[in-house]
């Protein structure tokens, strides 16, 4: 009883605080976020009150203890979820902003324009789609492989409730405006010292679950994603280092000016690329694959080396952002050649997912999860070689400020974080649920061609887009005069840009299947459909050869 | 736990451990991935030593090439300048009236104002220079202000409606409604005749009316037959180019408010020179007139298609 009481007072004692900070706000944007967050305290306030048996404590009994011999999913099977609603979200909005490009009528000012919507999307795929995918599959295969359930659970549900929080937090601050103006790092102050919180707690229950292991050894999909935990805590520690002009004001000033703050955004920014969307996203690889192929990982020293390669090289490479401004020379020449030597270590990953079908292969035939995760790891391959490339300056003077870059970051983020996401989706929903299978492997099948040729219209279309923009920037006549206005450009690339919002549909129509399909496995039903590979069968040749007849 | 076996289907023997039911092979490197990689670290060695790589407390090293972005800049601006020096040199020796008499440098000066035009100009008069609402079309020959070489130097030169700059084009339509100048009937009188003026309604008691009202109010500026006025910038309403549209309505607004369009004097930002090419290219557009003899071009009527052929001084 006394837990229950101290427990709703902490949530009444923040309900309060936040009501005090909405009143006493300098600014609209400020009083709404926190209204936001008073409205979440009210819900772990009812929560707090409502879930107790109290029957039990009036009798003076403890509350039940969960099963130890059992691996703690609930939190687990809410990702899952929080992913699938998120990542629609995040593929609508971007499908919006590719048609803002394409045609701006359709910008719906103040609150749906093209600068408020774009962050809204990356950071919806990013972090809300991304992030949920990550924070559930860790818990699901961290537990897994230490033989050892979760540590701390209610810690867990504080991870995954307070990363929704800040998830809504973020995106309604960039609806209202509130932004520190650094990609990927938007949120502002307050929001970024929640996001602290919650990702240190984060830490403790994975790491306190490592630390309670049954295992001798820890497995390496854990070390990717503890050195993705590790190094994310540190990145936005640093970038987001700021000033509050107020305390009840949504506005920072960062602590980093000049191009000493762009060389610090883009260490994040590059790094929230090579720890979030690769080592962490490797993580989720190296344990579904080798389950999904059912085959041994193919080399384990493979996957040391390229572990230790990729984390040590990663963190140089960001620089190669910046090249040709105002940075100096010597750290433009170290962004890039650290990115060049990232090329083998991050193929390692793709050679170790890869190779891992090896005995296996003719499983790609039957099973529409394994060719997810297989397509993932190919558009892993090209997009780790096309880094590096786009990172040799002489290549990025081309491409640099154009929709190449695009064009890259989505084959990455389509191909290889979405694909792996949708195949762990696919593995997990019938275990989480305890179902057979998926309600409809013909509909995994079917997502998995509507996204691969959405890829590949998002892709090609952008790498023309790009290429034509580039060229067409750096075009002088004879007499040595420019020829094309950044307008002409512009013009130049409609038609990409509407094939680039084609692909989206096809990409967002495959989410759409795979929404569906989760939603009805969860319930329960199994769709009646011929399986997806069969032998032939030859029911006229069936029966034996009669000898009577030559008679 | 050391549970090492050989993988049935590769040969190769596992590490022994097991997690969750995924074992792993203790499958060697890949030689050529090592090799690969082994060639990628050479290569960012050799790039270090030959480019500025390694940083010190107050400067960095230069790197063996003696390359750096700010020299490489300065090296291309240096090539492309000293290109264009005999040019530059002959452009801003040549006054503005002689262009046509040298047809390779009027090319010249055409390429270089089409260029300066992408920078300077297209926010208002568009890339193709074909203007919007308020915006003049530089491509017709419906000249505000002039359209030879000369005239079109000036408007570039001095701006249009720019307080501070003395020789700008200056002028000043009343807003014959709002000042109460003339009755809201009035205005819709006026309205229809110049509507007559371009045939775009048909003569009726009101444009009577109006006839009367616009021979007492307009002619000054728009002249007699409503043709325009260039020391004025007054425009031809009498053809079918209406700068802030011909529709009633908009005309109606343009009488009862009247507009004063204006244009940056670029001889503030831009040199001669630059101003020279792009007076030529303004002028090469399609619409650009040839010096009239001797007599001021004023008040003549813009009907210079004719002299486009020569206008861009080739013969």
């Amino acid at each position: 009883m006394v837990t229950v009481l101290s427990r709703a007072g902490i949530w009444l004692a923040l309900l309060l605080a936040s009501i005090l900070a909405m009143v006493g706000a300098k600014d609209t944007g400020f009083a709404i976020q926190m209204g936001i967050v008073a409205l979440a305290t009210v819900i772990g306030l009812w929560v707090s009150i409502s879930k107790p048996d109290y029957s039990r404590l009036a009798n003076g009994l403890a509350p039940p203890v969960a099963d130890q011999s059992k691996y703690y999913d609930d939190v687990i099977r809410w990702g899952v979820i929080a992913t699938v609603f998120w990542g629609m979200a995040g593929f609508i909005g971007g499908l919006l902003i590719a048609t803002q490009l394409s045609f701006p009528v359709f910008n719906f000012e103040p609150y749906l324009n093209f600068g408020r919507l774009r962050p809204l999307h990356t950071s919806a795929v990013i972090f809300a789609f991304g992030g949920n995918a990550l924070i559930a599959t860790s818990f699901y295969v961290v537990q897994r492989t230490c033989r050892a359930r979760l540590a701390f659970p209610g810690l867990a549900r504080f991870v995954f409730w307070g990363y929704q929080l800040f998830i809504v937090l973020a995106a309604t601050g960039y609806l209202l405006g509130i932004t520190q103006g650094k990609e990927y790092a938007e949120p502002e102050w307050y929001v970024d010292i929640w996001l602290t919180v919650v990702w240190v707690a984060y830490l403790i229950v994975f790491g306190g679950t490592i630390l309670k292991r049954s295992e001798p050894h820890i497995y390496v999909a854990n070390w990717f994603y503890l050195s993705f935990i590790i190094t994310v805590a540190m990145l936005h520690l640093v970038n987001n280092l700021a000033i509050p002009v107020s305390f009840l004001g949504s506005h920072s000033v960062s602590y980093f000016g000049g191009v000493q703050g762009a060389l610090v955004q883009w260490w994040y920014g590059h790094n929230a690329v090579g720890f979030f969307l690769t080592a962490g996203f490797l993580g989720m690889m190296y344990y579904f694959v080798p389950k999904q192929a059912q085959r041994p990982v193919y080399s384990y020293r493979l996957s040391i080396i390229h572990f230790w390669a990729l984390i040590f090289l990663y963190i140089w490479a960001g620089p190669h952002h910046l090249h040709y401004t105002a940075l100096p020379d010597w750290a433009q020449t170290l962004g890039m050649v650290f990115s060049v030597m990232l090329w083998m270590p991050s193929w390692g990953g793709m050679i170790n997912g890869l190779m891992t079908l090896n005995g296996a292969w003719d499983k790609l035939r039957t099973d529409p999860i394994l060719r997810m995760f297989v397509m993932s790891l190919a558009f892993y391959g090209m997009s780790t070689f096309e880094g590096p490339m786009m990172a040799i300056k002489s290549v990025n003077s081309l491409s640099h400020y154009t929709n190449w870059t695009i064009g890259h970051v989505h084959s990455g983020a389509l191909g290889w974080n979405g694909m792996v996401t949708f195949g762990a989706i696919y593995y997990l929903v019938p275990r989480l649920w305890g179902r057979e299978r998926m309600y409809s492997l013909r509909m995994v099948n079917w997502h998995f061609w509507t996204a691969t040729i959405g890829i590949v219209f998002y892709a090609s279309s952008m790498w023309v887009a790009g290429i034509t923009q580039g060229l067409m920037w750096r075009e002088y006549g004879a007499d040595g005069y420019l020829v094309n206005s950044f307008a002409d450009a512009v013009a130049a690339i409609h038609p990409m840009y509407v094939l680039r919002a084609l692909g989206g549909v096809l990409y967002l129509s495959g989410a759409c299947i795979m929404t569906f399909n989760v939603w009805k496995t969860i319930a329960g039903s199994l769709r009646d459909e011929a399986p997806m590979y069969n032998i032939d069968h030859h029911a006229a040749a069936d029966h034996p050869l009669v000898a009577a007849q030559a008679a | 736990m050391a549970n090492k076996r050989i993988d049935e289907p590769t040969g190769t023997e596992t590490m022994g451990h097991e997690w969750d039911g995924i074992e792993e092979l203790n499958t060697p490197l890949p030689s050529w991935w090592l090799y690969t990689f082994y060639a990628c670290i050479l290569f960012s060695i050799g790039y270090v030593v030959v480019y500025p790589a390694i940083p010190g407390l107050h400067s960095a090293s230069q790197g063996t090439a003696g390359w750096s972005s700010r020299g490489q800049l300065s090296q291309e601006m240096a090539a492309a300048q000293t290109a264009r020096a005999p040019m530059l040199a002959a452009l801003a020796a040549t006054p503005i009236e002689d262009l046509p008499k040298k047809p390779e440098l009027m090319a010249q000066a055409v390429a270089g104002g089409r260029a300066a035009f992408k920078v300077n100009c297209v926010a208002c008069h568009g890339s193709g220079a074909a203007g919007s609402v308020g915006f003049p079309n530089l491509n017709d020959d419906d000249w505000l202000w002039g359209g030879t070489l000369t005239d079109i130097q000036t408007t570039l030169t001095h701006g249009i409606r720019q307080p501070g700059d003395a020789e700008t084009r200056m002028s000043l339509m009343p807003a014959f409604g709002r000042d109460g100048i003339l009755q809201p009937a009035q205005v819709q009188d006026v309205v229809s005749f110049v509507r007559t003026l371009s045939a775009l309604e048909p003569k009726s008691a009101a444009s009577e009316r109006g006839s009367a009202i616009f021979a007492a109010n307009c002619v000054a500026c728009h002249g007699p037959e409503g043709k325009g006025g260039r020391q004025f910038g007054a425009p031809n309403l009498a053809d079918k180019v209406w700068l802030y549209g011909g529709s009633r309505e908009a005309i109606t607004n343009t009488v009862t408010n009247a507009h004063a369009g204006v244009m940056p004097a670029w001889g503030g930002r831009l040199d001669p020179v630059t101003i020279k090419m792009l007076a030529a290219y303004v002028h090469s557009l399609g619409g650009g007139e040839a010096f009239a003899k001797p007599a001021e071009g004023a008040a003549a009527p813009a009907t210079a298609a004719a002299a486009n052929g020569a206008s861009n001084g080739q013969p």
